[in-house]
């Protein structure tokens, strides 16, 4: 032996990330650090209203201003016929307006591009983009989903005739999953032993707010027109590039390079992208864009933003009988490239960890003269965990019951995995009296519980609420069949490929191209496991269509179980192609050779050669068995059978200043089962931020809108995000049910923690306040919404809030609408 | 985020800067530590075509006695300013007040005199001057003049400085001994204040002698509660006597409405944050 075989503990181990040098001290090149010599740049003109008839444009101030090459229109680009893709129709029937590149003749939501400016320097275009004059004739603007709906409402486009884009149902009663929901609920009705619960919860917008702002640069100067993105689907935004624009697919180059953050956010192709390449193509020259973090807010797509009407039918005894859902999804003014599905992905998961006889889920999107929604972190789950944790809280209420102990009589019990649920899936995994049991301990509910007891009964003006959140998800998007049965445009599975190089290092080739996960790093450990070689010498590469032609991307947590899989076949590949050669080089037969840590041997003789020998002897390849080729280089298409289901305990302790409404998260435990786990660092590292942005939608955002359809909180200083000062440090913990779909046992992580934590949080708030007489509180629940609730519980009559108008408590009160000149004296 | 263009100097003295202001008319603006400012540039919600960087006048910045006085140079930091040690000894106030505004790295940048020249009714540093009976110390052309906080405030975003004049120095009386507390209710941690509470109280054998309240975020101006001091002046410095006497703090304000609060539970607010903030000045 040539080589000591020391054993290889990478799997669980917790690496630091060996992407965060780079990243934290800003040596690495975003998409905006890349200039090739000679980009023009590119500023969009956007219109100001939600809802108007462009009647003129006046672009010869702008042409004539310094540095500018052009100023384009849609018309002027020829681009009339050209629409953004929607790759998600929920239905046959489904109402898709065409949403063009830049407006036509008809704005539908302010932020919508109306012209582009190309300079030659960023600065020249910003200036010269207030020379453009635009001329609108005000139309109606489309605001309320309700509204939106009626009968008389102002329809958004005309050819369509209506703002409902679809209707989707999902009915366990015909799809043979469970029974009627209709009959269910009349059953509820009739008997007096059984209570019948309708609740309406809003899912408030949100603006993702990731931390890179957008930014695009295409050269086409090459024999390939060269696209860099800050995306977090460079292969989708290929092959849709091609789709839209006409441009051969083999003529196209994407990279995204590090891309920082998205969160769903970056899950599109924007205009701006397809832009860029068709001035690049009519210029010859690279176009640049980098959005400012004004526009970002205005123009990348939100999430949520759903009405649920929820009915809850049960036993008396708290045995769950039936759960009929009603969705209204804000789509915005268009329908994003995935738009329609993300309240869709709710349908498998209103049930959630329970066992419901019989479930109905109906969802109508609808369009609004608002901004996109799209993909946002959970994106359809988050939504639906909301709204089963918070009505069964209400069923718990109803009954008088303890609201966990009414969970547990309603959970698949872990005995009774596999598990079909009710909306059609299989639950492999999973075991939520083992989560529960050690957020219980961890937690000390019963001696909150006690508190909470104390501080009612004396009268505390700081009150403290108990919140619960028992979930679960499907992740790792997905099977394709799934997908197909669905409608989206593709598959769901995920390429690999691994290159076993001269000197015994490693390339590893993956589709799954990260945006702040640490995929390079986790993966890294995934395939040094796999083959016995060190962490150290192997590279993970992606993010280049080039590099990594094959691939479906990053998002709805599928990283780890669809692409990190992808790399377990792939390795599988290169160790049965090396085992040949080392048979033959070690003159064994190949059945006598056992590969272990890297090494491989002959059975019952100290005769071995390690797998970076192997790799050299084929690199040479003087002496290679015949009949086989001379590369130990595999790839890998790996396709899901099945999504994987992480679930948990979340508790959360709020206290509340009932003399203010002020909001305070004292302590959040949370218990995860995430099966097996490749790194428990940014295992961690995922929950944290995951619960933050949950908690964040309890407590903090809320994109909202004046009566004139503009973006009244676009920008930091009042969108309101919360930083480590507003948040508690978090009791987390992991147990692990391995999953038993995939071989590695995982489950995916990224999302758990914001679908979990939501209704936690807002369950905690009503908690506090439910002797009161407080019944719901909307999200965000802000001192101010916790304070009127009080106020209304007593009795006690208060004012409108005016959710569009700024005042001096922004800070900014130059950015006040009602004050546009910015009077700064 | 590209501001339209402006012209820019750095004057190394109070005297260059006035002329470089008056010389840049009505379009000129001060730039101090720029943390109002840039925002808005970057927004392009102001176009100024002249700015005038103070940061190059040493003699605006830094802190010093002068008898009954703290005085303090307009440029000096939120940073400096706290970590001053006269600051804290007599004029607490204003260091507690200063340690609440935004984050460390706007506290680094930020000036007060800037603070108090923007006069952002949701700064911090207002209400604490105007409490605190501050003299604004303003150069021009024709020389220096001194200004009191009560006059100092004008309106939203509007003091008492002229064209072509700069703000140089702020002068706070000692108020060695006093308990004091600023009281600031926010969003979020950074945040600007949704209402805010400035109060000294100088107690003598348990009974309020001598109280100062200033309100943040309550009208278009720094707001001082004369009804609230007036009221705790000779009472004990009890819950249930600074409450009642918290209840006129809403006398002469014009509470803002906005999203994240209506003007009667700003006014509400108002009333529970300064039974607060007096109760834990007068300690």
């Amino acid at each position: 032996m040539t080589a000591t075989a020391e054993p290889t503990v990478e799997f669980g181990k917790a690496r630091p990330r060996k992407e965060d040098a780079r990243l934290i001290t800003g040596r690495t090149r975003f998409t905006d650090s890349i200039t090739p010599q000679g980009t023009l740049h590119m500023h969009v003109v956007r219109s100001p209203l939600a809802h108007a008839t462009i009647t003129g444009i006046d672009k010869s101030a702008a042409e004539a201003a310094p540095g500018v090459i052009g100023v384009y229109t849609l018309a002027d680009l020829g681009a009339e016929a050209v629409g953004l893709p929607h790759v998600w129709p929920l239905t046959p029937n489904e109402k898709a307006p065409q949403r063009p590149l830049l407006a036509g003749s008809t704005v539908h939501f302010a932020g919508e591009g109306v012209a582009v400016v190309l300079a030659r320097t960023a600065a020249e275009a910003r200036d010269a983009a207030d020379l453009v004059e635009i001329d609108y004739e005000p139309l109606e603007p489309v605001l309320d989903m309700e509204a939106a709906i009626a009968d008389d409402a102002t329809v958004l486009h005309p050819e369509l005739g209506t703002n409902v884009s679809d209707t989707w149902v999902f009915d366990s009663g015909s799809a043979g999953t469970g029974g009627s929901v209709d009959e269910a609920i009349a059953a509820a009705e009739a008997d007096p032993d059984s209570v019948v619960i309708r609740r309406r919860f809003r899912q408030q917008r949100l603006i993702p707010a990731f931390m890179e702002p957008r930014s695009v640069v295409v050269d086409p100067t090459g024999e390939q027109i060269l696209m860099y993105s800050a995306t977090q689907v460079p292969h989708v935004l290929r092959t849709m590039t091609s789709v839209t624009l006409g441009v051969p697919e083999q003529k196209l180059r994407v990279i995204a390079p590090d891309v920082g953050g998205g969160f769903g956010g970056k899950l599109s192709v924007i205009p701006e992208e397809m832009l860029c390449v068709l001035l690049a193509q009519k210029l010859g020259k690279p176009v640049k864009w980098s959005e400012t973090r004004s526009e970002s807010m205005l123009a990348a797509h939100h999430g949520r933003d759903q009405i649920q009407d929820l009915t809850l039918t049960a036993k008396k005894d708290g045995t769950v009988t039936g759960l009929d859902v009603r969705l209204l999804a804000d789509m915005g003014a268009y329908l994003e490239l995935v738009g329609p599905g993300v309240p869709v992905l709710g349908a498998f998961m209103f049930n959630a960890i329970y066992k419901i006889p019989a479930y109905k889920f109906t969802c109508t999107t609808v369009l609004t003269t608002k901004t996109l929604t799209g993909a946002y972190r959970g994106a359809g789950r988050p939504e639906a965990t909301f709204g089963i944790e918070r009505v069964m809280d209400e069923l718990a209420v109803e009954l008088g019951r303890d609201p966990m102990e009414l969970r547990e009589q309603n959970w698949i019990k872990h005995e009774e995995f596999p598990f079909t649920t009710v909306a059609g899936l299989t639950y492999d995994s999973g075991n939520y009296e083992q989560a529960t049991q050690q957020a219980m301990e961890l937690f000390d509910y019963a001696g909150l519980r006690r508190e909470q007891e104390e501080r009612r009964r004396s009268g505390d003006p700081v009150q403290l609420g108990i919140g619960i959140s028992t979930f679960t998800e499907m992740c790792g998007l997905a099977p394709s069949r799934v997908l197909g049965a669905l409608s989206y445009g593709a598959g769901g599975w995920e390429a690999a490929s691994i290159r076993m190089l001269a000197t015994g290092k490693v390339e590893v080739v993956t589709g799954a191209s990260a945006h702040g996960q640490g995929h390079e790093t986790a993966f890294g450990q995934i395939v040094a496991e796999q083959l016995g070689v060190p962490f150290d010498d192997i590279e993970v590469l992606h993010g280049d269509t080039q590099v990594a032609p094959k691939g479906m991307d990053t998002y709805g947590s599928r990283s780890l179980v669809v692409g990190g899989i992808a790399l377990v076949k792939a390795s599988e590949k290169v160790i049965a192609k090396a085992r040949k050669i080392a048979a033959h080089l070690l003159e064994a037969s190949e059945d006598d050779i056992e590969f272990a840590n890297g090494q491989f041997t002959v059975r019952g003789t100290d005769k071995g050669k390690a797998i970076q020998e192997i790799a050299f002897a084929t690199f040479a390849a003087h002496d290679y068995p015949e009949g086989i080729e001379p590369s130990l280089d595999a790839d890998a298409v790996y396709d899901p059978d099945n999504f994987s289901f992480p679930h948990g305990t979340h508790l959360a302790a709020i206290e509340i200043d009932t003399e203010t409404g002020h909001v305070d998260l004292r302590k959040y435990v949370c218990v995860d089962d995430i099966g097996n786990v490749v790194n428990p660092l940014i295992a961690e590292g995922q929950v944290h931020g995951g619960l933050a942005q949950g908690i964040s939608q309890a407590l903090f955002e809320e994109a909202n809108y004046d009566d004139q359809g503009t973006l009244v909180n676009g920008t930091f200083v009042d969108y309101t995000l919360p930083s480590a000062a507003d948040l508690p440090s978090f009791d987390t913990r992991v147990v692990s049910t391995p999953s038993t779909t995939n071989p590695l046992g995982v489950k995916g992580v990224g999302e758990a923690g914001t679908i979990a934590s939501t209704p936690a949080i807002v369950n905690g708030v009503i908690d506090a306040l439910r002797h009161l007489g407080v019944t719901e509180v909307e999200m965000p629940c802000t001192s101010q919404r916790v304070w009127r609730a009080i106020q209304d519980a007593r009795g006690v009559a208060t004012q409108e809030t005016p959710v569009d108008t700024h005042s001096p408590g922004a800070g900014l009160g130059s950015i006040d609408p009602n004050n546009p000149q910015g009077e700064v004296q | 985020m590209i501001p339209s263009k402006f012209d820019y100097v750095k004057p190394a003295s109070v005297a260059d800067a006035v002329a470089a202001l008056q010389q840049g008319g009505e379009d000129a603006k001060i730039i101090a530590g720029g943390q109002s400012l840039l925002p808005v540039l970057r927004l392009r919600l102001a176009a100024p075509s002249l700015l005038v960087d103070l940061a190059g006048i040493p003699e605006l910045r830094g802190i010093r006695e002068e008898g009954d006085r703290i005085v303090v140079g307009a440029m000096t930091s939120y940073y400096d300013v706290l970590k001053d040690e006269s600051v804290q000894q007599h004029v607490t106030l204003l260091a507690q007040a200063t340690e609440t505004v935004a984050d460390g790295q706007v506290r680094h940048r930020g000036t007060l005199g800037g603070a108090l020249a923007h006069a952002d009714p949701a700064g911090d540093l207002g209400a604490v001057a105007l409490a605190l009976d501050a003299e604004m110390v303003i150069a021009g052309a024709s020389g220096t003049r001194t200004v009191p906080a009560s006059e100092f405030f004008v309106d939203y975003f509007t003091t008492a400085i002229g064209e072509g004049e700069i703000l140089t120095e702020i002068r706070f009386p000692k108020y060695t001994g006093w308990g004091s507390h600023y009281e600031k209710f926010n969003r979020t941690a950074q945040a600007w204040s949704m209402v805010a509470i400035a109060a000294a109280i100088r107690t003598e054998g348990g009974a309020i002698a001598e109280a100062r309240v200033g309100l943040t975020n309550m009208g278009t101006t720094p707001i001082r509660a004369t009804g609230v001091e007036q009221a705790l002046v000779g009472q004990p410095a009890t819950a249930d006597a600074v409450r009642a006497a918290a209840e006129r703090v809403t006398e002469g304000t014009a509470a803002p409405s906005d999203a994240d609060a209506a003007s009667d539970y700003r006014e509400h607010l108002a009333k529970v944050l300064t039974g607060r903030a007096v109760l834990a000045a007068a300690g």
